[in-house]
């Protein structure tokens, strides 16, 4: 169910003309960011960090706004109803999509990467390459099931996507996905301390400089354990609620 | 099936709470559904007739589990639509109208595949099952195709084979036919006549009288979200019994002619259908009174086309029961 699922939604996300053009442009752009900001803070030796950084933004991104966009876009096609009429449980109705959404992510990680290295001639000299691509999964993965959590609010609201702009940048920024969270006000490091990004961009900066990878996807991964535990009772009450207020379709 | 009824509706109530502004935010409430009973028996073919607005999509979403009534029970195969929604979903189907609701990026043989998954079909059946609904609905041949590129006929009838994936008791159309051509339109009826036949429990909404009187055992008129009328399509019929309808094809009447037709001795029911430039005229009478002459006297001045007068069909009943709502 889950894989069949996740496949679907993956063709289905895939193939929009829209978000390839998005695909293809917004990886150079972070990749340009990257470079642009590590280089004139003289810090030129770690621009392979700053594209890994730059490409983690980029699956936050399209989770988040594939979790928000794809809810919103399942109301629009009236798809949205005909999936949660499944005698299914809702989050493995929905899980999918979000996983797909971390897997068409995955595509921007590496085409940073990639531009990073075509445009800027960023050395791809990882620590621990074999630890990274494991690192990549289970950001991946995670990012999946946290946007599950995201998603349940997005079944119940029908201006879903005025939440995901104001979620973009403060998640990538606390997470210290580009600048170190040591930088940040010390009343970020709760928040930092509970996003499942925080951990996951820990553990790929780790694979790519040294350090110890896996306690890192561990927690990373744990975290997105609980948050697929509560995005699971989130989404049985939200769907009772979406059906009290009927918004799982457009009117 | 646990029921001597595939669906039983009892008081249902639905009222869709809005809010608007927020400095000072605008509370509105609108009653869409006003305590509807009714029940349906199993295999019967049941229609839910009614203006747009007048409830029949929220009574059936009502009963799909989509919506949670406001007030009042409603039970499909014996199953509680509030508290046994798994198990309501397992044995119904729904079927709406239009364009929406299916993946345009994918095949139709993925959006089956992906739903047959949704819907619980399993493994060993799924391809066979889906082989069936695709030469059932004439698909065959074209279903490796995106939906994108599938006419509205084609995508309706995709709709329809989603929604007998899993064989359910209990098929919910809603509007299934709205847009669609009329060859299209009377394969669709054949398809849903052949799957009462086999026992399914349908309930169509329609706006189409036709429809409505070939297909449905019985018929529900629904208006202002309460039901106005309900019995077997000659049943509904014989409330138009007593009266003659007069209709008349015209260009540009106006408003102020409508109205003094409606003033007329013996003149029961007055509507005008818009047809590009003309305008269909159809006046209902009382049969002992011959309103005929008095009409076209009104009419004076106007262009006009065809004039004639007939027996009352559904559809003139139809009228005559929602226009008393």
């Amino acid at each position: 169910m889950l894989l069949l699922g996740t496949l679907m939604h993956v063709k289905q996300i895939s193939r929009s003309p829209f978000e390839v053009a998005i695909a293809m442009v917004v990886p150079i752009v972070q990749a340009t960011l990257a470079v642009y900001l590590f280089r004139s803070g003289g810090e030129q030796h770690r621009l392979i960090e700053a594209a890994v950084g730059a490409g983690l933004m980029g699956v936050w991104s399209s989770v988040l706004f594939g979790s928000g966009g794809a809810i919103q876009n399942q109301r629009w096609q009236g798809t949205l109803e005909m999936i949660m009429l499944a005698p299914r449980r809702p989050v493995l109705v929905i899980l999918p999509i979000t996983v797909a959404t971390g897997l068409t992510g995955a595509y921007s990680l590496l085409a940073t990467l990639a531009w990073g290295r075509l445009l800027y001639g960023i050395r791809l000299d990882f620590a621990h390459p074999a630890a990274f691509v494991a690192a990549a999964v289970v950001c991946v993965v995670a990012l999946g099931m946290f946007g599950l959590l995201l998603a349940s609010t997005f079944v119940l609201m029908r201006n879903a996507n005025a939440l995901t702009n104001a979620l973009e940048y403060p998640i990538w920024l606390v997470s210290g996905m580009l600048v170190p969270i040591t930088v940040l006000p010390a009343w970020t490091g709760p928040i930092a301390a509970v996003l499942p990004t925080t951990w996951g961009a820990r553990a790929l900066r780790e694979a790519t400089t040294g350090g110890p990878v896996w306690p890192s996807a561990g927690i990373c991964l744990a975290i997105s354990l609980v948050c697929l535990t509560l995005g699971g009772f989130a989404m049985t009450y939200v769907e009772r609620r979406a059906r009290a207020a009927a918004t799982l379709a457009l009117a | 099936m646990d029921s001597d009824y595939a669906i039983e509706a009892d008081q249902l109530r639905r009222t869709y709470r809005g809010r608007s502004g927020w400095l000072r935010p605008r509370r509105t409430e609108v009653d869409a559904v006003r305590g509807v009973s009714f029940t349906v028996r199993r295999g019967e073919l049941f229609g839910l007739l009614g203006p747009n607005g007048a409830g029949k999509t929220t009574t059936i979403k009502m009963l799909n589990t989509l919506l949670l009534p406001t007030s009042g029970t409603a039970r499909v195969c014996g199953h509680d639509v509030v508290r046994q929604t798994r198990e309501v979903r397992r044995r119904i189907g729904y079927v709406f109208g239009g364009d929406r609701g299916l993946y345009e990026r994918l095949s139709a043989l993925d959006n089956l595949r992906y739903f047959a998954e949704l819907y619980g079909v399993s493994p060993r059946d799924r391809k066979r099952r889906i082989a069936e609904l695709l030469d059932l609905v004439g698909l065959a041949g074209r279903e490796r195709e995106r939906v994108e590129g599938y006419s509205r006929g084609m995508r309706q009838r995709l709709h329809i084979a989603r929604g007998l994936l899993h064989s359910p008791d209990v098929l919910f159309l809603d509007e299934p036919s709205i847009g669609v051509d009329p060859v299209a339109a009377r394969e669709l009826r054949r398809t849903v006549a052949e799957l009462a036949a086999t026992g399914t429990t349908v309930l169509l909404t329609t706006h189409y009288m036709v429809e409505a009187d070939e297909l449905c055992d019985r018929i529900a008129v629904i208006a202002d979200g309460q039901i106005q009328a309900l019995g077997s399509p000659a049943e509904l019929r014989h409330r138009a019994d007593g009266r003659r309808v007069v209709e008349v094809e015209a260009y540009g009447v106006p408003d102020t002619a409508v109205s003094a037709l409606r003033g007329l001795p013996g003149v029961r029911e007055t509507a005008v259908e818009e047809r590009g430039a003309l305008q269909l005229l159809t006046v209902q009478s009382d049969a002992h009174v011959d309103v005929q002459g008095e009409i076209l006297r009104e009419l004076a001045g106007v262009r006009l086309g065809r004039v004639s007068s007939r027996e009352p069909t559904l559809e003139d009943a139809y009228v005559a029961i929602v226009n008393a709502a």
